[in-house]
């Protein structure tokens, strides 16, 4: 902020605050004219379709409280930021207030979480305390979109079961937690046509061996081999090294609820899908990283 | 007594104006908190949320809209346009000016009705009508300029009343507000974006946001208090250098307050600073208008007990004078971190416009109506009382609930584990929070009930047989 603005501002500032001082000294009154008999007020004389006005002085506690709000705004403004570009005697500032919070924070935790840091995800997967830190770290980052438990969501993985997209061991996890997903599935309607969508759905429903129509399966299982089988294998069991689902099994990522599920993979196929798993190395530090590897890692394991 | 009114005739005040937005206040006033107590329902029910168009995301800009600028709008027209006339000693500089802002401000109402569930918005709250809408409503307000300033000219006695000062300010600032918060570049014809950027935007919409609050809400309704007060319980006004004290430092020091919307967010700290020490320095203005109010009542409190439209309109102060102190604490930065966000906001919103502004315009309506109608008094006096308790006992239940909610709220959402972790996610939140929505429904729901019983009673006073209108106050004349 300029000079002028910041004169600005202090100028209009003061000019309100000592303003109304002025205004509230300049109406205090605190005697009734001499002339007047005892508890008599007197009226201004205005009258406004019959309504009169009492002279009465200002009531002096609310006389007080004014004055005290304006002193306190003095000194206020004179320790905190407030006139324009004056920063104010303590030198507080909202951005070194949070500095400060976040390092007492640290401070106070760094010890609880550096000793998690030195073991192994395995060996924190078996330990009851460091999985009741992961699961609330869980809880407050991961949550929203996985679930309570991890147990997912139309377009989330569930984390809970055996089925992983991009690896089950703890470097795959953390990986994951830390540095994000993509997974890309790109739209194959305009190539294969509306018919061909339907004939490739049919192929993958018989892959998970659910109910199809063997004729169109047939038809699919073509054009699979063609432009399917390079990222999810010819046998449908997907790829992890790219993040290419198993097509063979009977979890499906993607559920819209008001759909059934051939509908559902026939418009991931048509469309294509964009999964995004956001990188969380700059939001948390890698030791409460490590502990929610540990978490997860936990959840699937206890299905096997 | 002195009387300043020279002439031995009452003018030809226009009454129909305000008769028609004394009616719609009614309407609109039922209208409004109808869909309020449906948004209530569907935080209760979230099943209620039926289709895009009775989304709650849709239908609660239409309620706060229809709240503020149907119901409030329309009775502070009616009673401006009522006050002015009568303390002016002059009828209003121009009939057909005064129609055309109740028909132009009815079309703004039904546009906003048709145009909020269709998800056209602005989104800028308090704000939301696209900008067609923006630009009738500015042409409307310099009208209503027109004609209330006119008829200040034009008048006949030599000071100008206190409430004429509020109104006075009121108009002038709500026009500054919204043109300058309005202003924004049309991509089509219901679309337009700001042309302020980002934390500019916020701290424009913001300024607007609380002002909105400072003077329509409140310098207006101070307006009608100023008038209705005095007259219902036919008292002089307790102090006058109280008005001219509290009137200058309040239209001086409320502009200021609209940052403290706005703490811990990437407004700079200085402009947030200010923003906070405004708002507390606003505190004794604001409880000006409350003293000389009550204060108004000294020698005439056994009124009380008698009659229920002075109730009205003295718990509306007393809920004014409370919310007034709650908004400056709410200010303060250490306890706005707390009650940012939550429902406290709505509770404290609410303890304002159902306490204050619902109950101080009920309580002049009841005032104004048999007096346009040519009546002494309402068809019921009873079934003002019994209005008088519910509107009393549904803003009590409101604004308790959401002051549990709130504080609730605020305390889960900064709850931490000894490892850093926050103890609650926010759908916990919004569970321990279900309670105290039911209560607010159950709140909300008496206060609408309230209003239907006014209705009736509205209905049977201006129907009641009108041989009696000629012995009514000053002669009406139809335009």
């Amino acid at each position: 902020m300029s000079d002028f603005w910041s004169y600005w501002i202090i100028f209009f500032t003061l000019l309100v605050l000592f303003g109304s001082c002025w205004l509230l000294i300049a109406n205090r009154k605190t005697d009734v004219r001499g002339d007047l008999a005892e508890g008599e007020v007197p009226k201004t004389g205005h009258v406004y379709d019959g309504i009169e006005e009492y002279d009465n002085p200002l009531p002096a506690w609310w006389f007080w409280k004014f004055i005290a709000t304006a002193i306190f705004s003095l000194i206020y403004l004179l320790l905190y930021p407030g006139l324009g570009n004056y920063p104010g005697l303590l030198g507080w500032t909202s951005t070194n207030q949070l500095e400060e919070r976040v390092a007492s924070a640290n401070a106070k935790l760094d010890g609880q979480y550096s000793a998690y840091a030195q073991r192994t995800i395995d060996d924190l997967a078996g330990d009851p305390s460091a999985l009741r830190m992961g699961r609330r770290l869980f809880n407050n980052n991961c949550s929203i979109c996985h679930g309570v438990g991890g147990t997912g969501a139309n377009g989330f993985p569930n984390l809970a079961d055996a089925d992983w997209l991009y690896g089950s061991t703890p470097e795959a996890i953390k990986h994951s937690i830390a540095f994000g997903r993509q997974g890309a599935m790109p739209a194959w309607g305009s190539i294969l046509g509306e018919p061909g969508v339907g004939d490739m759905g049919e192929h993958l429903l018989s892959l998970s061996g659910a109910d199809h129509n063997a004729e169109q399966a047939a038809r699919g299982a073509t054009q699979y081999g063609l432009f399917c089988s390079s990222c999810h294998t010819p046998a449908g069991t997907g790829m992890q090294a790219l993040g290419a689902p198993n097509l063979s099994d009977s979890i499906w990522l993607y559920q819209q609820q008001n759909l059934t599920l051939a509908e559902n993979i026939r418009h991931s196929i048509r469309s294509g899908r964009n999964g995004n798993m956001p990188a969380h190395y700059e939001k948390l530090r890698p030791e409460k990283i490590h502990l929610l590897t540990a978490y997860v890692y936990s959840l699937s394991q206890n299905q096997q | 007594m002195i009387s300043e009114t020279a002439s031995s005739e009452p003018p030809q005040y226009n009454t129909k104006v305000i008769k028609q937005f004394a009616i719609m206040t009614v309407v609109w006033g039922i209208v409004g908190m109808l869909v309020g107590v449906i948004i209530a329902a569907q935080l209760v029910w979230p099943e209620l949320n039926v289709g895009p168009y009775l989304h709650f995301g849709r239908l609660r800009p239409l309620h706060t809209n229809a709240v503020i600028f149907a119901f409030g709008g329309s009775a502070l027209f009616a009673c401006s346009y009522h006050v002015v006339q009568r303390t002016c000693n002059a009828p209003l500089v121009s009939n057909s000016l005064a129609a055309f802002t109740f028909w132009a401000w009815q079309l703004i109402i039904v546009s906003a009705a048709i145009t909020l569930p269709m998800g056209l918005t602005s989104a800028k709250e308090y704000a939301e009508l696209e900008w067609p809408i923006d630009i009738l409503i500015a042409i409307v307000w310099v009208v209503y300029g027109i004609v209330f300033f006119g008829t200040i000219m034009k008048r006949k006695v030599k000071h100008i009343y206190v409430a004429n000062w509020f109104f006075g300010a009121y108009i002038i600032a709500v026009a500054m507000l919204h043109i300058i918060n309005s202003l924004a570049i049309p991509v089509s014809l219901f679309k337009s974006y700001s042309i302020y950027p980002g934390t500019i935007d916020a701290m424009v919409q913001w300024w607007y946001g609380h002002n909105a609050v400072g003077f329509f809400l409140t310098a207006g309704f101070l307006g009608m208090m100023y008038y209705f007060v005095p007259k219902q319980a036919e008292r002089p006004v307790y102090s006058y250098r109280l008005s001219i004290v509290h009137f200058w430092a309040l239209i001086a020091i409320y502009i200021w307050a609209g940052p403290h919307h706005l703490h811990y967010s990437a407004l700079p700290d200085w402009a947030q600073s200010l923003g906070m020490v405004m708002s507390l320095l606003l505190l004794a203005p604001s409880w000006g208008g409350m003293i000389n109010g009550i204060m108004t009542l000294s020698g005439a409190w056994h009124k009380l007990r008698t009659d229920p439209t002075l109730r009205f309109l003295v718990v509306s102060l007393s809920f004014y004078g409370m919310s007034t102190f709650e908004g400056p604490m709410m200010a303060i930065k250490t306890v706005n971190a707390l009650s940012h966000n939550t429902d406290w906001t709505i509770g404290h919103v609410h303890s304002g416009a159902l306490g204050w502004v619902a109950m101080v315009s009920i309580g002049c309506l009841y005032h104004l109506i048999p007096r346009l109608y040519g009546q002494t008094k309402m068809y019921s006096e009873r079934l003002i009382n019994m209005h008088f308790w519910m509107s009393t006992i549904g803003t009590v239940l409101y604004i308790a609930s959401m002051w549990v909610n709130g504080i609730a709220q605020g305390l889960m959402w900064r709850a931490f584990n000894s490892d850093g972790t926050l103890t609650y996610s926010f759908a916990e939140s919004v569970e321990a929070s279900y309670p105290g929505y039911l209560v607010r429904f159950i709140g909300g729901g008496i206060f609408f009930c309230g209003m239907l019983l006014m209705a009736y009673n509205v209905w049977r006073t201006v129907n009641t047989d009108s041989e009696s209108a000629s012995t009514s106050e000053g002669a009406a004349i139809n335009v």
